[in-house]
């Protein structure tokens, strides 16, 4: 399986998160939970947020699919988890803007670290919805635990 | 039906579809395994809708002239053609519709039904068989009741008695299963409905296309399916009933063709097949599926039906030879077809699918539109591979090779 379009889409750090996915496990406290799903291929997260003022204090979650949105389900809670909320929202429309690249962005490294990878997956339009899943889910949960904790901005 | 034919020759075949002829990639040729999804076309096929848009192109049932006539008369010539492929006695017994999911809500959305009354339909529907009667129930009041599944992957008949009762008014189900290959006792079902009363609907999308099928023998009143995964076009396909149950059925869409007479003070309605085909209807799809029936009818549908039989053994020997892998469905030939899901131990479905690609292999990959079979087996979704006519070992072949490669990348 040497295909080199295919290698750039299954990135090792892909498949190493996907084998050892980080911060997974439904975790308390939290403000909000969301389940998210994507209703083409069954691939479903259950997803919570615990919010400290204006940093995202904790994000955990639980669910199965594939390799590519399990992995970017990692790679997201690693991004996010001690970034204030206004900071991990950038770090997501950048992750936005690569999916929606169709190859052509150059992903910028400092910003969005392991999820450099996922550059490739921007080639493969049935599978962006899986990268996406997670982040999806975390944007949801994040606007519903803002709105419980009384929107202080 | 057995002898007119000449010999089941995959090869010749093949040789009809341009399609199986194409690389995925360079160098990497197709090996098409998702028939149950959509079958490819002939030339026949592709040649037909040519010439009627080439040569015959107008309106039908409307319009005196010349092309209106031929128009006409190729439409209702392909329905005549797939009236005989299925054995009905009347042509005016076919409607034609925009596909499987169309002929079912069809039904779902003119069969009278009231609070108290119940409709039964079984666990592995596809979704076209499950949501338009859960939303006639809801407009209506009805109840809907499942027929439930056993572990090898065929219905659960063994309550069938008390599932099925004076208050069933349609017992719809699933002639061979999309997503498990499981070609069900469509008699046995039937003659329970029938001692009570209930219209039977049999969503036969993936037997039609497989099988020979006898609309005068079923045991059905009514069945759905559609041109596309029969090698005709995509946007037709096919709602038979029995004559009388179409005339006393009150319209489904409202418009053009489906009239009698329309006043301001209200309407009647055309006779049938015609009172259930408002605006203008998919012509040179018609004429299509015309073109693919008589395709079909020249191979003989026993010949396909034996050819897909003795492959589909094939694959499942294959796929049992797959460290890991389980077969979701019957994993025997017994009443089974040839779509068979499976999953591989640990490795996602999708990322299944991703890598045969890489090997041209295309397979199916998800729910398969019927969700509730694959919470029944504790599984988000399977991989899929079906066979059709021109499906040879070589395809199934290349499947299992790809699935090796799936393991050691994975693994």
């Amino acid at each position: 399986m040497s295909a080199p379009q295919l290698e750039s889409l299954y990135q090792e750090i892909i498949l190493d998160h996907y084998r050892k996915p980080h911060h997974r496990g439904l975790r308390d406290p939290y403000e909000a939970e969301v389940h998210h799903l994507n209703p083409t291929c069954g691939d479903e997260i259950t997803l919570r947020v615990h919010l400290d003022g204006e940093t995202v204090a904790d994000v955990s979650y639980e669910g199965h699919g594939c390799s590519i949105s399990q992995a970017s389900a990692s790679v997201m809670t690693d991004l996010v988890i001690g970034k204030p909320i206004g900071e991990a929202t950038a770090v997501h429309e950048e992750f936005l803007r690569l999916m929606q690249s169709k190859g052509e962005l150059e992903p910028d490294e400092d910003v969005l670290e392991d999820a450099v990878a996922f550059a490739g997956v921007s080639r493969y339009p049935a599978r962006i919805k899986c990268a996406l899943l997670a982040w999806m889910a975390w944007k949801d949960a994040t606007a519903q635990a803002v709105d419980q904790t009384g929107g202080s901005e | 039906m057995t002898s007119a034919h000449a010999p089941f020759d995959v090869a010749r075949i093949r040789k009809d579809f341009p399609i199986l002829e194409r690389e995925v990639r360079p160098g990497v040729p197709l090996v098409y395994l998702d028939s149950a999804a959509t079958s490819q076309k002939p030339l026949a096929v592709l040649d037909a809708m040519r010439d009627y848009n080439e040569r015959h192109n107008a309106n039908v049932h409307r319009g005196i002239h010349t092309l209106a006539e031929e128009a006409t008369a190729l439409y209702e010539g392909a329905r005549e053609k797939v009236a005989s492929f299925i054995g009905a006695t009347d042509s005016r017994e076919v409607v034609f519709t925009k596909n499987s999911t169309e002929a079912m809500n069809l039904l779902a959305r003119v069969v009278p039904l009231h609070p108290g009354d119940e409709v039964v339909i079984t666990e592995m529907e596809h979704h076209s068989n499950i949501v338009p009667w859960q939303l006639a129930c809801e407009r209506s009041g009805a109840t809907l009741k499942w027929i439930g599944l056993t572990d090898d992957g065929r219905l659960d008949l063994s309550n069938l008695d008390q599932l099925v009762s004076e208050r069933t008014k349609v017992v719809a189900f699933v002639h061979q299963s999309n997503l498990l290959g499981t070609v069900n006792p469509v008699a046995t079902i039937a003659a329970k409905a029938h001692e009570v009363g209930a219209i039977v609907m049999v969503d036969a999308s993936q037997s039609v296309p497989h099988m020979p099928v006898d609309v005068a023998t079923l045991g059905a009143d009514a069945v759905a399916f559609t041109g596309h995964k029969m090698c005709g076009p995509t946007g037709i396909g096919v709602l038979w009933a029995r004559l009388d149950l179409l005339e006393e059925l009150p319209p489904f869409l409202g418009g053009g063709e489906m009239i009698d007479e329309v006043t301001m003070a209200g309407s009647t309605y055309a006779a049938v097949p015609h009172k259930f085909e408002a605006g203008t209807p998919p012509i040179a799809q018609a004429v299509g599926l015309g073109a693919a029936v008589d395709y079909l009818s020249d191979l003989g549908m026993d010949a396909v039906h034996a050819h897909e039989q003795q492959l589909t053994s094939y694959l499942l020997d294959g796929l049992h030879s797959v460290d890991g892998l389980r077969v979701i469905g019957p994993p025997t030939m017994e009443s089974r077809g040839g779509a068979v899901s499976f999953i591989l131990d640990g490795i996602h479905p999708h990322d299944v699918g991703q890598l045969l690609d890489e090997s041209g292999v295309a397979v199916r990959v998800g729910h398969h539109c019927a969700r509730p079979a694959c919470l029944r087996y504790g599984i988000p979704a399977t991989s899929r591979a079906s066979l059709y006519l021109y499906s040879d070992t070589a395809d199934v072949d290349a499947l299992i090779a790809g699935l090796g490669k799936v393991r050691s990348f994975f693994g």
